[in-house]
């Protein structure tokens, strides 16, 4: 057996490539930034002292995540095709992974909800905290910065797994491989080359994050130390 | 186009189902077993094998399970190796899950508690006798509540495998979609039988979680 391998031919192709790959880029940065804040008003949801609110954020986590990623993109669009909403191939894959990606960051923003010590709360109500004061600096912001690393591979699975929505043909990265791949007859150079840009985006993903972390949690970046 | 959703169709969902279950068992078989070797290069003496398993799991955790399974089938296709979709779908998601597990249990060896290697070299233990009798044991027990969790991400992943053709659930209702055209009510009961499959998996996970937490207490040494 011959085989004969044509990376050039792909190669050729690099802006459609390029422009898959910001697409791409673009939606997890959409589904990390409104999944993030879902995430979050989920955590406090589930920790409300009203039973039904309560209830509603833990049915939708465990909705979510027990069902798969390609189903839910299906359930959104053909659902909001059925009520007679148009909207583009891409808004439907952002509000998909949004609403897939609120369901786990709700989970892991619980985990860190759970880790604030009752004491720190209490000592902040003794300092007459106001309740959004007692949201924000003690509990939300300390919470996330125990979570972070755990927030951010999340970021990172969901940007590999927005090659999913290809499936419903936004024009991400995976899709414009499927495209390239009928056209230049080079599946398997098309796929490798493909599979290795992912590695490539999540590697800038994980670069980024970290440079986050350290804007971010200014302890961090003065101790070297995580929470 | 047009009738409704009948007895046949139940029962075709319900072979997809099975594929799906089935798909999952190669995953978690085939997975375990190439992950068990993972785990154990992971931790190995050698510098070179640390090195390259390390590679190994960094390069397919930064790859979409679809694009690994294009590559295997229509990749390998075009180059001229012929593969059914079952044998595509099964290598993908058996490297693919040998990657995550490999990585899961290689924390696992790693958290059983450090006076447990030196007690066990202490003893003359060789390297393959101290893993077998004093580490993987404890290991395993820390590695149940993680590995548990991870096989509602197989099912859920075993999805994807609709993509190259493969009748599975999800495929299964695809198919009956494009005659009956009633895609909200069909995905719904896609929805709802992977959640089925899923949710008490995902339950076990939890309670092994919280139960494994109060054994490892009894496990740290004094």
């Amino acid at each position: 057996m011959h085989i004969e391998f044509d990376f050039p031919a792909v190669l050729e192709r690099w802006p459609s490539f390029l422009g898959g790959a910001v697409l791409t880029l673009e939606l997890a940065f959409i589904a990390t930034l409104f999944g993030g804040i879902l995430g979050a008003i989920g955590a406090i949801g589930r920790r409300s002292r009203n039973r039904s609110v309560a209830n509603i954020c833990t049915i939708y986590v465990e909705a979510i995540r027990n069902t798969p990623l390609l189903v839910q993109i299906f359930l959104v669009y053909f659902g909001l095709a059925s009520i007679g909403l148009k909207f583009s191939a891409f808004s439907v894959a952002a509000l998909a992974l949004v609403i897939n990606v609120g369901a786990y960051t709700t989970e892991i923003m619980r985990a860190g909800f759970d880790a604030i010590p009752q004491g720190q709360i209490e000592a902040a109500e003794g300092l007459a905290l106001s309740r959004l004061q007692i949201y924000w600096h003690v509990i939300l912001l300390p919470a996330m910065e125990k979570v972070y690393p755990s927030l951010t591979s999340q970021f990172v699975l969901l940007m590999l797994a927005s090659s999913v929505t290809s499936q419903i043909s936004a024009e991400e990265l995976t899709a414009v491989a499927n495209y390239i791949q009928s056209d230049t007859y080079r599946a398997f150079e098309t796929y490798i080359l493909v599979a290795l840009a992912y590695v490539v985006l999540s590697l800038i993903m994980r670069a980024g994050f970290w440079g986050l972390g350290m804007l971010i949690f200014p302890r961090q970046r003065r101790l070297g130390t995580p929470l | 186009m047009g009738g409704h959703l009948n007895g046949n169709h139940l029962l075709f969902l319900g072979q997809g189902m099975l594929w799906t279950f089935g798909l999952s068992v190669i995953a978690l078989g085939g997975g375990g077993i190439a992950g068990f070797i993972v785990a154990l290069c992971r931790v190995s003496p050698s510098r070179w094998l640390r090195i390259a398993s390390g590679a190994y799991v960094q390069l397919i955790q930064g790859m979409p399970l679809l694009v690994i399974m294009f590559l295997a089938y229509f990749g390998l296709a075009a180059i001229g190796v012929q593969v059914s979709p079952l044998a595509a779908v099964g290598a993908s998601l058996t490297v693919y899950v040998s990657a995550y597990l490999g990585e899961i249990w290689r924390g696992c060896i790693r958290s059983v508690p450090r006076p447990q290697w030196e007690a066990a070299e202490g003893l003359a233990l060789s390297r393959a006798q101290r893993m077998r009798m004093v580490i993987l044991p404890q290991a395993v027990r820390i590695a149940t509540p993680p590995t548990v969790g991870f096989m509602v991400q197989i099912i859920k992943n075993t999805s994807l495998a609709s993509v190259v053709g493969f009748v599975e659930l999800t495929r299964a209702g695809q198919i009956i979609n494009n005659s009956l055209f009633e895609p909200f009510l069909i995905y719904s009961i896609i929805a709802l039988v992977y959640f089925v499959l899923c949710f008490p998996i995902s339950r076990l996970s939890h309670r092994l979680e919280r139960r494994g937490g109060a054994a490892r207490e009894t496990l740290t040494p004094a």
